[in-house]
């Protein structure tokens, strides 16, 4: 069985600002990791190759910095790693992000599984995987928590609905988004650091891939731009109450009236 | 792409330090524009020679906009109940339809939706299209998709809205990516401007910073929404609403995913993902007031928070610990009741949405970082609520 993984660099913490004046996001020295979820779609894949045999490729986009995390993935235990790295890929919404990695798995050829984190924390859409499988034409399962069987030709998984939990057959191939539900990642293996460091990152540009036009590439092929970004707004407006106990009580009531955390959320 | 005019830069590197994305980099004498460049223009400000360029070329898939028109809300049911986001996509799509001046749509999928579609039709809606045959009974990805592809290409919306819930994430990027056009995660803010075009907010890092987002040249424009964030439909029936029904082939109803058993969740167990928490700390002096701040936590359908030292007094499990020993919480409502407000616990209620703080002393740090600070004697306040909700 050969498991493709999906990974990202994302940086280190969400802790961001944005200064005002300028409208420039402040984060001065933050340091890059793989993104936390990617962490477990990794942990799943290797548990599913160590139950069947096969081999777990891990592939990125980014700047060749995110070398690195295709570094981890091998100290994990990933067996080959792929990093799709060029200009024209540059300003990539999440289709064209999509498109791009559908073009490497592609390439890499022969997956019988993908298998992403359920969303990024530097973007939170969770729209690339869903993209990924639509591009390639195969079956997709989003908020897998658990997988409970797997045989040549298919996976039987958990996924969580919000309000119900549904189990799935799903066929080969197909892509598959996990939460962390789905089981702590192992931690790096010193010795796998020392095995794989000579392990080769293959690196693939614009002309490696199978659809050469770049227009469908980076932000021309991407439909969505961003306008400006800014900080939310404060907490400027932040009310003191002074009065009796009923007197605060009916203030406070009718303002989470106004919220709409009580009464009229019910239409039916 | 970001284009730098080699022979104006001066190497002054400005244009890295600005850079919000790491993307801008001094190699050897040049500066290099990196594949995390998200095309912000922000550098582009800040050049004082002017060095810098946005090269903006057409995309070969742009859509004929004037092809397309109105808004197309994606009902979320499961079996014969709707869920209550669809009254708020319904809601705002009817905002959005009325000042753009075109007619709002919604579209149900499953088996047996034909009591759900006469229901929407009192909220607002021109037209309901209805895809419901005994194989869409549950929620599978393929066939869902080619239903919303059905209804796409024969209504060419300008803006279609989906919920920002498992469900709807799951489908939106699948018919974005079929449909090749833009899609916005989670929006908190959406407005129409220039007819149809729909200009999107939404959080990003975590809610630390907003983004604002357009798909300029596609169509239609796809954007979720999260629930509880708009105002829900109000009942209105238009004067030729009526539902149609749309017919799906064979084959676009094949699946390679099959549904085995589906059950019902149980009702939250672990304050990490409350939406409500009501939260009592050491000015709750006893066991029957803690009582109390329970059931308001109950009334308002949300769970019980508690400080350290009510977990030390034995009087609540450690599972309901928030702070740094215990837990972090993001509810959209954190009601705190005799909290004090230390940085242990402060620190970890920053991504609660609403902060309510009572207290009776006015300088209790919590004030700090509440929305509404309510001076009061929690005992009076606290019933008072009680018998407030009882009357809802």
């Amino acid at each position: 069985m050969h498991i493709v993984v999906c990974i990202k660099q994302v940086p280190e913490t969400r802790d961001v600002a944005v200064d005002e004046e300028t409208g420039v996001l402040l984060r001065d020295g933050v340091k890059s990791i793989m993104n936390p979820f990617d962490l477990y779609a990794l942990e799943a894949a290797l548990r599913l190759k160590e139950e069947r045999g096969g081999s777990v490729s891990v592939i990125s986009m980014g700047p060749p910095q995110a070398e690195a995390v295709i570094r981890e993935a091998y100290m994990m235990g990933a067996d080959r790693g792929y990093l799709l790295t060029d200009r024209a890929f540059a300003g990539a919404d999440t289709l064209a992000t999509a498109f791009t990695l559908a073009q490497g798995i592609d390439k890499i050829g022969e997956a019988d599984l993908i298998v992403c984190g359920l969303q990024t924390t530097d973007g939170d859409t969770a729209q690339v995987g869903p993209g990924i499988a639509e591009m390639l034409r195969i079956p997709h399962e989003s908020n897998v928590i658990a997988i409970t069987g797997v045989t040549d030709s298919g996976l039987r998984l958990e996924r969580d609905s919000g309000d119900s939990l549904d189990t799935v057959d799903v066929a080969f191939p197909c892509l598959i988004t996990v939460t962390k539900a789905i089981g702590e990642p192992r931690l790096l293996s010193f010795r796998r650091k020392l095995e794989t460091a000579d392990y080769p990152v293959v690196y693939w540009s614009l002309g490696d891939l199978g659809e050469n036009e770049d227009s469908l590439y980076g932000l021309k092929g991407s439909p969505t731009q961003v306008e400006r970004i800014f900080s939310p707004p404060t907490q400027s407006d932040q009310e003191m109450w002074r009065g009796s106990g009923s007197e605060l009580a009916q203030r406070l009531l009718s303002k989470l009236s106004d919220l709409r955390f009580v009464g009229g959320m019910r239409h039916d | 792409m970001i284009k730098v005019n080699h022979s104006l830069c001066t190497l002054c590197e400005i244009c890295v330090g600005v850079c919000p994305f790491s993307a801008l980099m001094r190699e050897d004498d040049k500066i290099v524009v990196l594949d995390t460049c998200r095309l912000c223009k922000i550098c582009l400000k800040h050049c004082p020679e002017n060095a810098l360029s946005l090269e903006v070329t057409a995309s070969r898939s742009e859509h004929n906009l004037a092809d397309y028109s109105g808004v197309l809300v994606v009902a979320e049911c499961s079996g014969d109940s709707v869920h209550p986001v669809t009254y708020e996509l319904i809601g705002k799509g009817r905002e959005l339809a009325d000042k753009a001046g075109e007619k709002l749509s919604c579209v149900v999928i499953g088996h047996d939706i034909a009591d759900i579609c006469d229901q929407l039709l009192e909220y607002g809606v021109d037209r309901c299209y209805a895809v419901d045959y005994p194989e869409l009974a549950q929620m599978r990805v393929e066939p869902y998709t080619n239903a919303l592809e059905e209804v796409s290409l024969k209504i060419k919306p300008s803006i279609v809205l989906l919920a920002a819930t498992p469900t709807g994430r799951t489908l939106a990027p699948r018919l974005a990516t079929r449909l090749r056009t833009g899609l916005t995660a989670d929006c908190t803010t959406l407005e129409v401007r220039n007819g149809s075009e729909l200009v999107q907010i939404r959080p990003a890092f975590g809610g630390n910073i907003m983004a604002q987002i357009v798909t300029p040249k596609h169509r239609p424009q796809l954007a979720t929404m999260r629930y509880k964030v708009m105002e829900p439909a109000v009942k209105e029936r238009k004067p030729d609403a009526r539902v149609e029904t749309l017919q799906l082939l064979a084959n676009q109803l094949e699946s390679k995913a099959q549904v085995v058993k589906s059950r019902r969740k149980p009702p939250e167990e672990s304050i990490s993902d409350a939406e409500i928490i009501v939260a009592a700390g050491r000015g709750v002096r006893s066991e029957q007031s803690l009582a109390m701040v329970a059931e308001l936590a109950a009334l308002l359908g949300g769970q019980l928070g508690v400080t350290r030292p009510l977990v030390e007094n034995g009087w609540a499990d450690y599972t309901r610990q928030i702070g740094l020993s215990g837990r972090t919480v993001r509810p959209k409502l954190l009601i705190t009741c005799g909290i004090s407000g230390a940085v242990q616990f402060t620190a970890s209620i920053t991504g609660a949405e609403t902060v309510v703080a009572i207290n009776s002393d006015e300088n209790a740090p919590i004030f700090k970082n509440a929305h509404y600070g309510l001076v009061g004697d929690l005992n009076e306040i606290v019933p008072a609520l009680i018998d407030g909700l009882r009357e809802v």
